[in-house]
Parts: C-alpha cells; structure tokens; sequence
C-alpha cells in the first residue's frame, strides 16, 4: 500500500472531512434516538409508579426544591375515578456509598408506604443493590408501614429497618430517602 | 491467511482478553454477570467491526501523521452511535454498563486492531477480522461474567439455581481480579498441552 | 469538608484502580518496578487534572450552551489526545529533564481509560470545577498509591517459586485481588 504524502493542507482537510462525517452521522442518530430514548425514560418511570401504587387512571406531576436539597424531587398524585389513591415521589439521596441515587416511594394515606422501587443507582453489585426488588426481598420490609409512628432508620442508629447484610451504608441512604420524600409531601399537605 | 482461521483466531489462539491482554478495564468491572458480559462484548464487537470496515476503505484516503486522531474520531462516532441506540432500546443493560461504554473508545483493542490490521488489509478481511476479534472478546466476557454470577450469587443468566447466597467476593472487585488470575492461567495450561 | 470527603472517597474507598477498574492496562504494563511506576504516576497526575479542567469547561461552555451532549465523547477524546501531544511538545521545550523522566510513559496516556473516565465521571457527579480539580488530582494520587504499592508487591514476587501455569499475568492478577481485597477495608471510612 503506498503511503499517502502528508502535507499540512491534506492534513487539515483529511481532519476536517472525518470530524464533519462524523459529527453528522451523530446528529442524524440522535435525532433518530431522541424519542425512543425520552420514550424510554418515561416507561421506565410509569413502571415504577405501577409498582409502587395500587391501581389509578391518571396523575398529576408537581415538581419541588426541598430546602438544603441539591436536585427537586417530583411528586406524582394518582387518583382513580376522581378519588385520590396517593401519592408516588421521586426522591434521591445524597449519602449512597457511591453517591446519589433515586428511589420511587408510594404513599397511601398520607403516611402509609405502599410500595418501593429503585430507579438508577451505583451501589455495588452484590450488597447495596439488594436493595433493588429483583435481586432480594429486602426492600419488602418497608410495605405497608405507617411513617407516622415508624421508625424509619436502621437498627444500627436506633431505627427498626433491618439492614442488608454488610451494606448498612446504602441500608442507611435508602431510608434517608424514604424520609426525605415524606418529609417533603408533609410539608405540602401543610400549605 | 484464509479467512476461516482470520475469523477464528480471536476465540483461543489470539483471544484479546485471555490472551493478547487488552481491553482489561471493561473485562473485570461489567463481568458482574453473564448478561452484562454479553452486553458489553456485543457493543465492543459493533463497534471493532464498524470501525475495522470504515478504516479499510478510507486507509488510502487518510495521510500517514493524522491516521491515529483519524481513527479516534471514526471509533468515537461508532461508540456515539451505540450509546445512543443501547440507552433508547435496552435502557436497563445502558446503566448497568455505565461509564464503560464511553470507554469503548479507549479500549486498546479497538484502536489496535484498527491500527494493525485494518489499516493494512483489504475490506472483506478487516470486516472478518474484527467480527472474529469482538466476538471472541465477548466470548471471554460472558465466560468470565457467567463463573463470577455463577460462584458469586448461585445464578447464571439471572437465573437461580441455589437458594442460598453464592460466595459475594466473587462479583466484588477483588473477585474479578482473581477470577480472570485463574482463567488466564487455564488458558496457559490447554496452550501448552 | 467537602474536599476531605471527596480526596478520601477517592483514593481509599473508591480506589480508581482496584475498585472502579480504570487504568489497568498501565496498572499491569508498567508496574514490573517501583521506579516506572512513579514515572507513569507522575503523568497521570500531570495530564488527569489538565484534562479534567479543560473537558470541564469544554462540557459547561460549548457542550450544553450548543445542546450537542451528545458529542461528549468525540470531544474529550479529541481534547486529551491533543493535550497528551502538547503537553509533550511544550515539556521538551520547557523542562528537558522533566521530560525525560515522564516522557515515554505520555504516548501511554491517550489510552489510559482512567484520564478518559475521570473526565466524565466529573460531569456525571455535577462537580463544579473546583471539586473537578481536587476529585481529578485525588484520583491520580489514588491511582499512583495503587501502582506503587502493586509494583513493590511485584518486584517480591519476581524472586518467588510461583508455579508454571501462574507466572506473570496470572500472580499478578491474583495479587491485584488480594489488594482489592485489602482496600475493601477502607470501605466503611466515609
């Protein structure tokens, strides 16, 4: 094979020419994806609320910055033929053992946890993410508890949660969580 | 070289992984499981594929002192392309693999084999060669991913064959290490033999 | 505070190395003796921060202003693989013996995926760019302290009987885990 000559300008333009086809064809794919992906995000989401509450025919979405927060959780409150059977928040915590992740809570009236399910984490494979309900059944032990009279904090810190098994830290932030959802839907119910 | 063993030299003779030794970092963080392996050595495949065949058409077309940040950029665009494409249609695989997948690009054996044989082979021959190439690359990660999912949590596939929990340091980071330790020096005991 | 958190996280509990898998093409390439091994920390160092800072602002004041996120990795890669040939070029010029020292190891960095993952990995965690510079510069100190302590390990094992089969690569690796291992330690520190 003869070796292409390089001079600066064939350079240059050889650059220019693949950057350009290149970015292009991006383009071309992200336009493509963008609604599958947005499609995506947005099942992922609805699944969890499924899971988290009993059945419901429409929601309401409602956005808040809770004070000293980094990032607003979203509150989802479902009603079935126009009687209100809960609500569902999009909450996160900032104490993970690998930083933030986001939880799904229901919560049936007004104190009631119906329901968990985890929606994007980085915990680590094998301990803090049995705190997702298809790898164990930790997450169980939270259904159906009352967080008016619960003690929603690990054994370790005078709570009644049973920890995972040596994951106390992400045990800890998924409580944390929990707690910062409510926390948050109390105080609207306050306004 | 006919192009049978062209393609199956990436298996066992030349496996990239077990082997030739690249690619290492995606090797031991996703293995946490069979399926993640798969994933991931399915979207390096793609991408060594893509990236062989583009780089042997255009190997004439390219002056010698910009072929390397040439090939960067058409293996980025690749890697680009199946980030966008895993995160709209397999969300679930797309965060489990995480960071990984922007790394593709850094992965040496996509650059490498780019570099050592496409740019120097004709069209059929580089495409052969990195199907071969990837493929074996994900045989090594699923195999890997399948003994850690096995010994670590009792399942393969996510299916569970134990009721009990399986031996947790396995899919832990040191897990990885020792596992691949081990799978390399099997694959040094059958070369010899 | 905050930084205490963040330098710990990285070195110790995360270890880039041992725990999240970046950089282990030079983690088992150049760690046969300590006095590489400092070498090639000392340009990760170098060109990790570097990188970092300069995809940061790339990330903040061309990515999402022009809406083209999508382009993040054709960008830093492009950005680091030039940083990584500038930075040659001026340290030959500026400090000879400076480049003598870290000179072979830069080619090694393009794709070193740890400069590539850190420089995301920044954008993933919203740092802004001062937590950037102390988690990049953390990183590499934990990515040297890695490196440093598996070659020392590595240059024991060389006078060793170690079976046939497991020569080279494969201790290596096994060794590799028992340091993971023994960095899990540091797990519950922050």
């Amino acid at each position: 094979m003869a070796k292409k000559e390089s001079s600066f300008l064939n350079m240059v333009l050889t650059l220019f020419v693949v950057t350009a086809v290149g970015a292009l064809a991006l383009g071309g794919v992200y336009n493509l994806t963008k609604e599958p992906i947005a499609i995506a995000k947005k099942m992922k989401v609805e699944k969890a609320i499924g899971e988290v509450l009993p059945s419901f025919d429409s929601l309401v979405e409602n956005k808040v910055l809770p004070e000293g927060g980094k990032d607003s959780l979203t509150f989802y409150e479902a009603f079935n033929k126009g009687d209100t059977v809960g609500t569902a928040i999009r909450t996160y915590t900032d104490i993970g053992f690998s930083g933030r992740f986001w939880i799904m809570v229901g919560i049936t009236n007004g104190s009631v946890i119906s329901g968990t399910s985890v929606l994007e984490h980085k915990e680590t494979p094998g301990l803090g993410d049995k705190m997702n309900k298809s790898k164990s059944n930790w997450s169980q032990q939270f259904d159906g508890k009352d967080l008016a009279n619960f003690k929603l904090k690990v054994k370790k810190d005078g709570g009644e949660v049973d920890a995972i098994t040596a994951a106390t830290i992400s045990s800890r932030a998924f409580c944390d969580a929990v707690q910062r959802g409510y926390d948050e839907l109390k105080k609207m119910e306050g306004k | 070289m006919n192009q049978v063993s062209n393609f199956t030299k990436g298996f066992i003779k030349d496996n990239p992984v077990l082997v030739l030794l690249l690619g290492l970092c995606p090797t031991l963080a996703v293995t946490t499981s069979a399926i993640n392996g798969l994933g991931m050595g399915l979207a390096t495949a793609f991408v060594l594929t893509m990236s062989n065949l583009v780089v042997s058409l255009i190997k004439n077309l390219i002056p010698d002192k910009v072929r390397i940040p040439s090939f960067i950029v058409i293996i980025a665009s690749f890697v680009t392309i199946v980030e966008l494409t895993m995160q709209a249609f397999t969300p679930a695989l797309f965060e489990a693999l995480g960071i990984f997948i922007p790394l593709i690009v850094v992965n040496c054996i996509v650059l490498g084999r780019a570099e050592a044989f496409a740019s120097k082979n004709n069209l059929l021959s580089a495409v052969i060669d990195g199907l071969g190439m990837g493929l074996g690359f994900a045989f090594a990660l699923t195999l890997l991913g399948s003994i850690r999912e096995i010994l670590g949590s009792g399942a393969i596939f996510s299916l569970k064959f134990l009721q009990a929990d399986g031996i947790l340091v396995f899919i832990l980071p040191p897990g990885a290490f020792i596992t691949l330790g081990y799978l390399i020096a099997v694959m040094n005991r059958l070369k010899k033999a | 505070m905050e930084y205490i958190i963040i330098i710990i996280a990285a070195i110790f509990v995360n270890n880039i190395v041992l725990n999240q898998f970046l950089g282990i093409c030079p983690f088992m390439g150049v760690s046969k003796r300590i006095s590489t091994a400092v070498g090639m920390s000392g340009a990760v160092l170098f060109v990790m921060t570097l990188a970092t800072v300069v995809t940061w602002i790339i990330q903040y004041y061309v990515l999402n202003p022009f809406g083209i996120m999508f382009l993040q990795t054709i960008f830093f890669i492009l950005v680091i693989a030039s940083l990584v040939q500038m930075v040659e070029i001026i340290l030959k010029k500026v400090s000879p013996s400076l480049f003598q020292a870290l000179g072979i190891f830069l080619p090694l960095i393009t794709t070193n995926c740890a400069v590539l993952g850190v420089a995301i990995l920044t954008i993933q965690k919203d740092f802004n760019l001062m937590e950037g510079v102390v988690y990049a510069i953390a990183n590499a100190l934990g990515f040297g302290l890695a490196l440093v302590i598996f070659s020392g390990i590595r240059e024991h094992l060389d006078l060793m009987e170690v079976p046939r089969g497991m020569r080279g690569v494969p201790i290596a690796l096994v060794t590799a885990g028992i340091l993971a291992l023994a960095f899990m330690g540091f797990a519950n520190l922050v």
